[in-house]
């Protein structure tokens, strides 16, 4: 299962006394997940007994694509998402040429762009030109 | 407080527009595209307006900063609460902010204000994202058909009028510049003058001479667009106070 340790969206896990702040920051500003990522943990947590957790949201510093662990990445590939490729660093402002990214499923390079904005704010639309499949492909940012 | 609500004002009312496409996009690449931008846009404006009720410093939440105000309190851009018009016109709009909004945005990262300074962190690697794709869609429609083209051509027209305002500095700007907050908008003018020029000659479009120009929504004057939105956006929290997802 991919978790959200493997994103890199858990900062860090502090504790005052013998109570734990989990520190957690957003993908992309509206992400409509957050919420529901606040309360899995502290459900998560309370199921294991840890009854005074809290979940503190920051923005300093933004979410980046270069957190995703290595296995983070395996994973996203595993469940048919291609995973960001390279460093975040895209900086080619309004004509930046698109990646070539990798086709999950297949494995061929020969594939294209379809649309920047994908079926949720973190991904893209990209399709396989060799076996023809679409695919997400999680945007570097 | 007001120049954050500014910057917050406009995010939340372009995303409050685009959200008007969805299911009603040309092609569903491109109604999921601009209902991802909207979403970006929201998520924007509810960074900013979390901040601004903390600054009022009486309780406020951001729900009541977006529902519970009235159009006079909105500080929004005239141009965002333009109508979406055809889909010419929705990118041409969009063009023209998102092009403002970067170059706006990328200043915003050195201000002194650390919040503000975050969210303009958070807020850039989207911008960038859309600008890239209003500008692509400008040269696509543009540099398309006889009918896109004029199309196009007819909402850059319409809409120049309302770029004046973007550059323009009130007393509210002046303040936020010299106390090392705000964004000085005279050296952003000269940037988006050079990449709008750039991309309307990609396009093969003709850039309208500079006229009289609109001005009023920063200070609270608005057209009665903003009303009809401000209408559908504030109907069921105002109808139903307790109402929660
Ligand atoms: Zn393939």
């Amino acid at each position: 299962m991919l978790t959200v340790a493997d994103l890199g969206i858990v900062r860090e896990v502090k504790f005052d006394g013998d109570q734990p702040t989990v520190v957690i920051t957003p993908t992309y500003s509206g992400c409509p997940a957050m919420n529901e990522i606040e309360q899995n943990i502290l459900q998560k947590l309370k199921a294991e007994g840890v009854e005074n957790a809290k979940v503190k949201t920051v923005l300093h510093p933004a979410w980046t694509t270069d957190w995703m662990t290595e296995e983070g990445k395996r994973k996203l590939k595993e469940y048919g998402i291609a995973p960001p490729e390279g460093s975040s660093a895209d900086k080619s402002v309004l004509f930046g040429k698109p990646k070539q990214v990798q086709c999950p499923h297949c494995g061929s390079k020969n594939t294209q762009m379809v649309s920047q904005f994908g079926s949720t704010a973190c991904k893209a639309l990209h399709k396989c030109l060799d076996c023809q499949e679409p695919f997400d492909y999680f945007k570097c940012i | 407080m007001e120049y954050t609500l500014r910057l917050g004002d406009n995010a939340l009312i372009l995303g409050q527009r685009l959200a008007e496409w969805c299911g009603h996009g040309p092609i569903l690449e491109q109604d999921i595209a601009l209902s991802n931008i909207a979403l970006d846009h929201l998520g924007q404006a509810r960074m900013l307006m979390n901040y601004a009720a903390k600054q009022k410093e009486d309780g406020s939440t951001e729900d009541d900063i977006a529902f519970k105000r009235d159009i006079f309190d909105y500080h929004n851009l005239l141009l965002v609460e333009r109508e979406n018009g055809d889909w010419g016109k929705t990118v041409m709009r969009q063009f023209l902010f998102d092009t403002y909004n970067y170059f706006f945005y990328t200043q915003l990262l050195k201000s002194k204000d650390a919040k503000l300074r975050d969210i303009a962190h958070k807020a850039i690697k989207e911008i960038t994202y859309h600008a890239q794709w209003s500008a692509e869609w400008v040269i696509r429609l543009g540099d398309g058909t006889e009918e896109s083209h004029q199309r196009v051509q007819d909402s850059l027209n319409d809409l120049w009028e309302y770029t004046g305002e973007m550059f323009t500095m009130d007393a509210v700007d002046e303040k936020m510049v010299a106390e090392g907050i705000g964004v000085d908008l005279n050296p952003i003018k000269d940037l988006w003058y050079e990449k709008v020029a750039e991309i309307l000659d990609m396009a093969t479009l003709q850039q309208p001479e500079d006229g009289w120009m609109q001005s009023g929504g920063k200070q609270g004057e608005h057209s009665e667009y903003l009303g009809y939105v401000l209408a559908e956006m504030q109907h069921l929290p105002r109808m139903y106070p307790e109402a929660s997802w």
